[in-house]
Order: C-alpha cells, then sequence, then structure tokens
C-alpha cells in the first residue's frame, strides 16, 4: 500500500512522486453525514499547509478541507461537484479532493500515519 | 388502522392536499377587477418588458382555499405549545394587530412631511421610553430590523466610538454557548471573534475570559440571561473587567423576558443590548418575520446612534434623518425609512396591555414555568447544569444513550403527540441540546401534559420501542423530508418543464 | 408550581442575579390596561397623522400606496400563518414553505432571474447585501453605486461596506438618467449597482453596460424599488443583471411609514452558493410525496457562524407571505393591468402638471413616478400644501439636502389609487403656492 498520511483535521494525503492526492478520511465522511456539497481548488493554485484549499458541506454541517501540506494543486476531483455522495461511498478512493505537488516533503513527517490516526480518531 | 386507508383524491378528510398555484393556472384569469387603463401615449421609453412573464391566474375562491389549505399544514402557537427555547413563542394578542391597521398608522408614507406625522413620532418616542425606562439605559436606535440587525447595529455603535477614541481594536469575544449570529455579526463589523469557553456552570468561565482580555478586545457580547437559560451570576465583574480595558459590554437580549420589570441590564454595566420585540413584547412571528431589533445604548454610546432618530423639541417632536441635522455623530443608517414601524405598534400596545405591573409578572411565570418542567422532569431527562434555570430550561440527551433514539427522533415523536419540539442541538456546549421554553401564556394544565407526554416518550425510549420513534412523524400531513436530495439537487422554483414528483 | 419546584417563593428562583440589581417591585411605567384603554391611547397618536386614504396624495420614494386586495390582509392574519415560527419542522410547515417556495418562483419570474430566496428585511438592506455578496463572488473590493440608485439604499450600503474594508464609490445623483458608468469600471470592480427605474423615475436599459460589468469581470446589481414597474418595463435578468435587488412593499403590504416590508432578492443559478438569507427546496417524504424543506442552510450564520454569508437570521415572512398572496390574486392578467393602469394614470398626472407655471417635468422616461422641476425650493411647496391637506410628493431634497442644485425637484408618483379629482386638487394648490 502507497504511504497514507493523515492530519488532526481528518484529511489524508497519499504521494505518487512528489504529488499527494488529498481527501477527507472515512471518519470524518462519517461525522459529516450525507454530503451535499463539494468545492474543489481550481488547477495551478498555490496553497501553504493548514490553509483552506476545499469545502465540504452536509445538510447540517460545513466544513473546510485543509491543504495538508504546502504546494501546487495539479489537478481537482470536479467529479465530486455534481456527485457528492462519492465521499460518503469512498472516502479513500473515488471521494479525493485534489492532487498537491509539494514544495518540501519533509512537512509530511510530521503528519500522522494510519495507524496512529486510527488511534487519535479512537480518542475523540 | 384508519391511517392505512388511501383516498381517491388525495385528501384526507379536513386535510386537503393543494397543488402549487403554478398547477391551477387558468391563462388570462384574475381574482382583482381593476379598471380598464386609460389610453395614453406611453412614457416608457425603449425598454419594455416582451413576453409574458408566466404568472398563474386564479379566481378569488381559489386564492382563499389554496392559501387556507396551505395555513392548515402549518404548527403555529395559536394552535398550541411551542416551547423553542430561544425563540420565545408566546401568545399574540390581537388587539396590538388590530390597532397596527389603523389608517393613521398603517396610511403614512414615511416621507410626509413632519408635521403631518408628529402622532407617528409620538408613538416612536413613547415606545423608546417605555424601552430604555425597562432596561435602565440612555437611549435607543430604533431602526435594526430584527435581533441580528441589532447587534450589528450595536457593534457597530461601539467600533464607532472606539474609533472616535482614537483605536477601533481587533477582537470581540463571544462566549460558545452564543447565537450564531453574533460571530457573523462580529465578523461584518470587521472584527476577528474568539471564542471564550463555558464552566461547568454552563457560565462564561471568567478566568479563560479575563485571561483573553487584552486592550485589542473591543467588546465582550454576552447573552444574558445564556442561552442555556442560566442567569450569568458573574456578569457585574465581566463588565468591570471589560470596562477596565476600555472595552465595552454587548449584551444579546433574546432572552429579555426572563428579567423584564424585574432586572435593568444597565444595572449589570451592560452597554449595548438589542431587544427582540417579536421575543419579549409578543409580536407575531409571521412564519419567519418581520421582527424588529431596537438597540438600547450608554450615555458613552448614544452620540454614535445611527440615523435616523425622533428627539422631542418643545411640544412636539422631530425626526433627525441627517448628520448635520443633530448633535450626534451617527456613524451610518441601517436601514431605508424610518425602522420597522408597525412592529413598533404591536410591542406598544403589548407593554401599555402589560403595563409595569404585567410585564414583572410575565418574567415571572416564564421563570415559574420553565423551572416546574425542570422540577417535573430532571429525574428522567439529563440535566447538563443544576438550576434554578431562568425562563427556559436546557436539558442534554444522555438520557437517550444505548437507547438507539436521537434527540431529533424523539423530536418529531413529539410532533405526533401535537406539540411543536423544543430547540435541538442548541446551544452547542452540551452534547444533543434540548432546550425547553414554555413562556408565561402556557397555562399548568398545558405544562402537566406536556410533561407527561415527554416522561412518557422518555420511558417508551428506554423501554427499546425505537420503532416508535424512527417511524414518527406519523400521524401528519407530511412524514420525514429528505433533506439531503433536497440539499444536493437545489429545486428552488417551480419550473413548467419539470417532471412531477412522485405522487 | 412552587412547591413542587421546591422554592419558597418567586424570587428564590432570581437568586443568581446579583442583588444590588434586583429590584422589588414594579418599575415607574403605567400599570396594566384593558383593550378599550390602549386602542384609545394608540387611536389618540393615530389620529394626530395625515393619512394617504384621507387626502390627495402623490408620494413614493421607495414606499408606495396601492390597493391591498380585501382577502390579502384577512389570509396573512389566519393564526396558523401569523403565529407560526420559521419552519423548522418541515412535517408541520408544510404551509409556510410551499407558499415560500411559490414566492421564490415569482419573485424569479417577475425578475426573470433563474432563483430567488424567502425574502430579506426590506429594498435598502437587500441592495447592500447584494453589494457585499458581488464582493465575495468576485474577490473584489470596489462597488460603484449609481446615481439613479436611492439614497437610503446608498446609505445602507456605505455604512455596512465601512467596516468590511470595501470601498463604495458614490456617483453623484442623476436627475436625467444621463451617467455614464462604463467608464468607471476598472480590475478592482466587483459591481455596479443601478436602480431602474431611477431614484428619479427614469427607466434605462442596462444591457449594454451589463456586458461592460461583464467584460470587465464585474456584476450588475440592479435595485427595483417600485416592483409593479415589472409588469411593464424590460426585466433585469432580460437585461444581464446578476443580481436583483428589490423592494416589495408594493404588493400586499401597506405604507406603515416605511416598515416593515420586504426585500427580494434574486441571482444568477451560478452565484446561488453566495447567496443570503433563507431558501425553500423541493424534496419528496418518506412515502414519495412532494414537499418543501428549508434548505442550502450551511451558507447561514446558525451553521457557519463567523464565516456566513450574512448575519441574517430572520427573512421578513409575513410580508413577502402578503406580497405573494397579492401578486396571485392578481396574476399574469391583473399584474400586468395594474402595471399599465399605474402608468397610465402617471402619464395623465405628468401632462396635467407639465402645463402649470413654474412646473417641469424633466423625465423623458418614467414608469409611475417622475421628478419635477419647480420654480421654488420643493420643501417650502410641499409644505405649503400639506397646509391645504395635499400630500403633494417627496422633496428631493428630503434625502439629498447638501446638494444644492436638486432643492427645486420634487418627486410625484401616481398609482391606482389616484382620483382625477385628487390631480384636479394639486394642479390648483400648486398654482396657487408657486
Amino acid at each position: 500500500m502507497a504511504d497514507v498520511k493523515y492530519t488532526e483535521e481528518h484529511e489524508w494525503i497519499e504521494m505518487d512522486g512528489d504529488i499527494g492526492t488529498v481527501g477527507i478520511s472515512d471518519f470524518a465522511q462519517e461525522q459529516l453525514g450525507d454530503v451535499v456539497f463539494v468545492e474543489v481548488p481550481d488547477v495551478g493554485k498555490k496553497f501553504t499547509k493548514g490553509e483552506e484549499a476545499a469545502v465540504v458541506e452536509s445538510v447540517k454541517a460545513a466544513s473546510e478541507v485543509y491543504a495538508p501540506v504546502d504546494g501546487e494543486i495539479v489537478e481537482a476531483n470536479t467529479d465530486l461537484v455534481d456527485e457528492p455522495e462519492r465521499v460518503n461511498a469512498d472516502a479513500r478512493g473515488e471521494g479525493w479532493f485534489f492532487k498537491i505537488q509539494l514544495k518540501d516533503e519533509t512537512q509530511l513527517d510530521d503528519l500522522m500515519d494510519e495507524e496512529a490516526y486510527l488511534a487519535y480518531v479512537a480518542d475523540l | 388502522m384508519a391511517d392505512d386507508l388511501q383516498t381517491i383524491t388525495g385528501h384526507r378528510g379536513l386535510v386537503m392536499e393543494e397543488p402549487l398555484i403554478f398547477e391551477q393556472d387558468a391563462p388570462g384569469r384574475t381574482a382583482v377587477d381593476l379598471p380598464e387603463p386609460p389610453d395614453v401615449a406611453d412614457r416608457l421609453g425603449s425598454a419594455v418588458r416582451e413576453g409574458p412573464i408566466g404568472l398563474p391566474g386564479l379566481s378569488e375562491p381559489q386564492v382563499i382555499r389554496h392559501y387556507l389549505r396551505l395555513s392548515q399544514k402549518n404548527f403555529s402557537i395559536d394552535a398550541g405549545m411551542y416551547p423553542l427555547g430561544s425563540c420565545t413563542m408566546k401568545h399574540n394578542p390581537r388587539i396590538n394587530e388590530k390597532l397596527a391597521r389603523l389608517p393613521g398608522l398603517a396610511g403614512i408614507h414615511p416621507l410626509q412631511p413632519q408635521s403631518t406625522v408628529q402622532g407617528a413620532f409620538e408613538l416612536m418616542a413613547v415606545t423608546a421610553e417605555w424601552l430604555t425606562t425597562l432596561t435602565g439605559m440612555a437611549g435607543v436606535a430604533m431602526s435594526p430590523a430584527a435581533g441580528a440587525h441589532g447587534e450589528l447595529t450595536g457593534l457597530m455603535t461601539i467600533r464607532a466610538a472606539l474609533e472616535a477614541a482614537g483605536n477601533a481594536r481587533k477582537r470581540v469575544l463571544v462566549p460558545e454557548s452564543a447565537h450564531g449570529t453574533n460571530p457573523a455579526s462580529a465578523h461584518m463589523c470587521g472584527y476577528s471573534v474568539e471564542s471564550i469557553p463555558a464552566d461547568e456552570r454552563g457560565r462564561v468561565d471568567l478566568a479563560a475570559f479575563k485571561e483573553n482580555l487584552t486592550d485589542d478586545v473591543a467588546a465582550i457580547m454576552i447573552t444574558n440571561p445564556n442561552t442555556c437559560g442560566l442567569f450569568e451570576n458573574e456578569i457585574i465583574q465581566i463588565a468591570e473587567a471589560a470596562h477596565a480595558v476600555g472595552a465595552y459590554v454587548y449584551c444579546d437580549g433574546a432572552n429579555f423576558n426572563a428579567i423584564v420589570g424585574r432586572v435593568r441590564p444597565g444595572d449589570l454595566g451592560i452597554d449595548c443590548m438589542h431587544l427582540n420585540l417579536h421575543k419579549t413584547f409578543s409580536t407575531p412571528h409571521g412564519g419567519g418575520g418581520p421582527g424588529a431589533g431596537p438597540v438600547v445604548l450608554s450615555e458613552a454610546l448614544m452620540p454614535f446612534a445611527p440615523l435616523p432618530y425622533v428627539i422631542r423639541e418643545g411640544e412636539g417632536f422631530r425626526l433627525v434623518e441627517h448628520a448635520e441635522d443633530g448633535d450626534g455623530a451617527p456613524y451610518g443608517r441601517m436601514k431605508g425609512f424610518h425602522g420597522q414601524f408597525g412592529v413598533f405598534v404591536r410591542a406598544l400596545a403589548y407593554m401599555m396591555s402589560m403595563g409595569a405591573d404585567g410585564l414583572r409578572q410575565a418574567s415571572s411565570d416564564a421563570v415559574l414555568n420553565a423551572n416546574y418542567l425542570l422540577a417535573r422532569l430532571s429525574d428522567l431527562l439529563t440535566l447538563p447544569f443544576p438550576g434554578p434555570c431562568m425562563h427556559e430550561v436546557l436539558f442534554d440527551d444522555h438520557f437517550l444513550h444505548g437507547t438507539g433514539v436521537t434527540t431529533l427522533d424523539f423530536a418529531k415523536a413529539m410532533i405526533d403527540e401535537g406539540f411543536h419540539p423544543m430547540t435541538m442541538y442548541f446551544p452547542l456546549v452540551v452534547h444533543g441540546a434540548l432546550l425547553m421554553e414554555p413562556t408565561e401564556t402556557e397555562s399548568k394544565e398545558t405544562l402537566d401534559q406536556f410533561i407527561m407526554t415527554i416522561r412518557s416518550l422518555a420511558e417508551r425510549a428506554r423501554d427499546g420501542e425505537v420503532d416508535h420513534f424512527k417511524q414518527a412523524p406519523r400521524l401528519t400531513p407530511w412524514r420525514r423530508l429528505d433533506e439531503t436530495t433536497a440539499a444536493r439537487s437545489p429545486v428552488l422554483r417551480w419550473r413548467p418543464d419539470l417532471p412531477q414528483a412522485a405522487e | 408550581m412552587l412547591a413542587a419546584i421546591g422554592a419558597d417563593s418567586i424570587e428564590e428562583l432570581f437568586k443568581d442575579v446579583p442583588a444590588a440589581a434586583l429590584l422589588d417591585e414594579a418599575m415607574a411605567l403605567p400599570p396594566h390596561a384593558g383593550e378599550l384603554e390602549v386602542e384609545r391611547a394608540i387611536s389618540v397618536m393615530a389620529d394626530k397623522n395625515l393619512h394617504a386614504g384621507a387626502v390627495p396624495f402623490f408620494l413614493g420614494a421607495g414606499n408606495y400606496r396601492h390597493h391591498i386586495p380585501a382577502s390579502a390582509d384577512h389570509l396573512i392574519q389566519r393564526g396558523e400563518f401569523l403565529t407560526a415560527y420559521t419552519p423548522y419542522q418541515p412535517e408541520v410547515s408544510q404551509g409556510t414553505l410551499q407558499a415560500v417556495f411559490e414566492f421564490q418562483t415569482q419573485v424569479a419570474l417577475i425578475t426573470d432571474m433563474e432563483v430567488a430566496n424567502a425574502s430579506l428585511y426590506d429594498g435598502a438592506t437587500a441592495c447592500s447585501e447584494g453589494a457585499m455578496m458581488a464582493c465575495r463572488v468576485t474577490r473584489r473590493s470596489k462597488v460603484i453605486l449609481s446615481g439613479s440608485v436611492h439614497p437610503h439604499y446608498g446609505e445602507v450600503t456605505r455604512t455596512n461596506a465601512q467596516f468590511m474594508d470595501l470601498q463604495v464609490e458614490t456617483l453623484p445623483a442623476d436627475p436625467f438618467g444621463s451617467e455614464d458608468l462604463a467608464g468607471h469600471l476598472d480590475e478592482n470592480t466587483a459591481c455596479v449597482v443601478v436602480q431602474n427605474p431611477g431614484f428619479f423615475g427614469q427607466i434605462r436599459d442596462y444591457t449594454e453596460l451589463a456586458q461592460a460589468c461583464h467584460d470587465a469581470g464585474a456584476l450588475l446589481v440592479m435595485v427595483v424599488n417600485e416592483v409593479v414597474s415589472l409588469g411593464l418595463v424590460k426585466a433585469p435578468g432580460a437585461m444581464g443583471a446578476d443580481i436583483v435587488a428589490a423592494e416589495g412593499q408594493s404588493l400586499g403590504n401597506p405604507l406603515t411609514f416605511g416598515g416593515p416590508h420586504v426585500g427580494l432578492f434574486a441571482v444568477r443559478e451560478r452565484l446561488l452558493r453566495q447567496m443570503p438569507g433563507r431558501l425553500a427546496g423541493e424534496t419528496v417524504d418518506e412515502d414519495g410525496k412532494r414537499g418543501w424543506v428549508l434548505t442550502l442552510s450551511t451558507r447561514e450564520q446558525h451553521i457557519r457562524r463567523e464565516k456566513a454569508t450574512s448575519n441574517i437570521c430572520t427573512n421578513s415572512g409575513l410580508c413577502a407571505l402578503a406580497f405573494t398572496i397579492h401578486l396571485t390574486l392578481l396574476g399574469e392578467a391583473g399584474f400586468t393591468r395594474l402595471a399599465k393602469l399605474n402608468h397610465a394614470k402617471a402619464v395623465q398626472l405628468a401632462d396635467r402638471l407639465d402645463v402649470l407655471e413654474g412646473v417641469e417635468v424633466i423625465n423623458d422616461t418614467f414608469f409611475n413616478e417622475f421628478t419635477l422641476r419647480l420654480a421654488k425650493p420643493a420643501a417650502a411647496v410641499v409644505e405649503a400644501l400639506a397646509e391645504r391637506n395635499i400630500l403633494a410628493g417627496v422633496p428631493v431634497s428630503r434625502l439629498l439636502p447638501s446638494d444644492g442644485t436638486l432643492d427645486n425637484l420634487l418627486l410625484v408618483a401616481a398609482t391606482e389609487t389616484t382620483k382625477d379629482a385628487d390631480v384636479d386638487t394639486l394642479c390648483t394648490g400648486l398654482a396657487e403656492v408657486l
């Protein structure tokens, strides 16, 4: 399995070369409930770690998706705009939000691995 | 069971199915008999409408029937107890409606010569005097259209006063139990919002507040009684601490109905507070407005109040509409014309009917009723903070843990019993909040029936009758509606080409 | 009840209130009074006012006198509408929700826009919300406010903008409808706000301006003060407007000294997510039956808190209901006839006034309101006519006192309620005082 890291704000990032695919965790989609709206960033946009990069909304809650690392957007999953339910169906796969080209791969070291993340959410 | 009976028409006895007006269109039909327009050469120029608008044509009997049938699908305070915490659903006396329709009040234009509307200014001034006396404040800005609008007005007044003193400051402190409008209003006023936690007693954590209180704080926005239905008993210390660093104390007056006639916010160190006339002063909610949110102000803030305002001058009254016509330094204008005048009429009629004694009695009875619910339900429901409460009582959903019944399910089961549910999931400081506000206008008999119903439902939940709750409501003309579909593919208007939803 | 609570007195329930702040007797205000006494007291105040129905009346400027059908006022007083709260429990609020859905559709139709919300407070606040929304959408910070916009709307917009780091460029009053707006567009312009018919009554076709705005990456916000005009005048949507902010008082709602009224707000579908205010949307219930719910509420303050599109919580529910009932009673045929009648009455009035000595109609175009240039300052003329029990119109200086060039201008409106005899009285009165 590819190298997946998680943030405390429940984003995951999966690396392929210097490109990371970002989405929200299964735990996050469950907490939100039925996702009804997703806004993804434009390709070419640059973010620093922790900046709001995308929006995800359910009927009763709205939440931001933060950039887990510094970088530039190279692809956005615009399918989610028409089919936000993909986030619920497959948060770790088809429900990805955007791909980001990393500026500094060492930033990944600050994130949690899957095991640490699962322990983290078990405490919430 | 009888409720399985299918009818040919879709009507169910007195509950009539009613299509949209657009589905009842008979082209050319109208319910208003207007004279033939005189034949004139038009002066519209070239920008004229081309083609039909698409409005449906109905007859007067059709229109009456349409809206009467719609009305019968609404719950209302006229029909039953509506214990929505924080919303103050109490009886709306009809004398208020009658007086608001007097031609001398409903039929006057805001820009008539001031000499021809002295009675209207007098009414605004008298209403203002009641409000300032009841709150113990120096003056009032009457124009805000609703509570949230009043919050914005109050914060802008504070900002204007701070700017005049040379420093607008940067932050506004908002307790985490506050209404969502508080942070939204502070943000619109250009302030960053910082949340202050509640302590274990459900009140503002005084230590945390003081820790966050620096000289870049413009104001604290406090709700008192707070949204947990509790009086902030350290309000005077909070106000003193805020004043010591030059910050103002804004009070969200949504819950003023708990203390009106007994406590004057001015005596608590409050500088600025909006009043929801549609809550405390019983003007009707109308399915979502119109409201009115006058803001009472301290002496220090009065000069910065927005335009327009009425002043007494000799025997009469004058409306100050422009900064240069008055003594103050108004920061601007919040609304077209002079405020929600029709709401002032209703609120004044209510205050005059109640009088000083009646208003005091009303807050006493509101607090008594809420504490009665607390006393009769707290053995079965869970009380996150001990009482006494003020005009509303907050429970949380611990009593439902492990039952499989959610707060929402519980609320929907109340609908089948003929009660409007209480406020749920607010305030955010407790998990699964259930906030009940009975108001003073419910009788003990109604409260007892409500208590019995809540107790029975809580027992049913505990006894594992999950299905009863998951299926609820079953006795309403509509069952639970699919909010996910509504939000995923919004249909916000009728269109002729839209496929009809399945019946 | 106190026994059940375990308290000896009501006072015990107020024990959390600091003792020094607790009043032990009723305040120095009058005691309670019966209906008869309250009605008398408030009627005394009402009787001091000269009301529109009693005398010849020609005021407008954003607040118009129209005939309200009896059934509209009757229906809004049904307790199920009057005393319901916001429809948060859709199973027992379908009456309000369906009416709101129909209202949204009617507003979208008359403005020729794609979607409309459940209403805002009034036209002035809707205008301000429209300008701020344009800034959010474009992520720009400059608002160009045309001289055609009602001065109160401009004041409210500037007031709200001042603390949000937005710049409002207000153009001078434009009585002749001749200002050039496109020339003010730049790369930081979020929107141009115009009013049609303008404050001075002029009707303009803003199709080219809409194009110029779009070419510059800006939006066109169009204000409508008198919604009855939409029965005859080219709709904002047909001109290319992106946001429409209108005052809906003319339908269903009395003058009431300027409030409560109802703000209409309609936008292009692509801007929906940035729209303030409540929305009702269609869905189905568990049995598949069509129904309505409040939707897209994640835009709103109770979820988004400081990130909400606006701090607005209430709409103007009952006023919107009065609006939608009146428009349903009118229907297409009645609404267009009402518009024609208003325009014809205004044309007749203008023709009568224009020939008077010392009176000039300055408009080349208008709907039901136009501007007169008098030989004397209009405010004094209006005062003198009020003494003769004629409510002649709105002196422009009442709203724009600092621009001396406008002192002789008088706004005059006619509606279906204007009688020929009223016009005679006005003409006679004007001839006397000028």
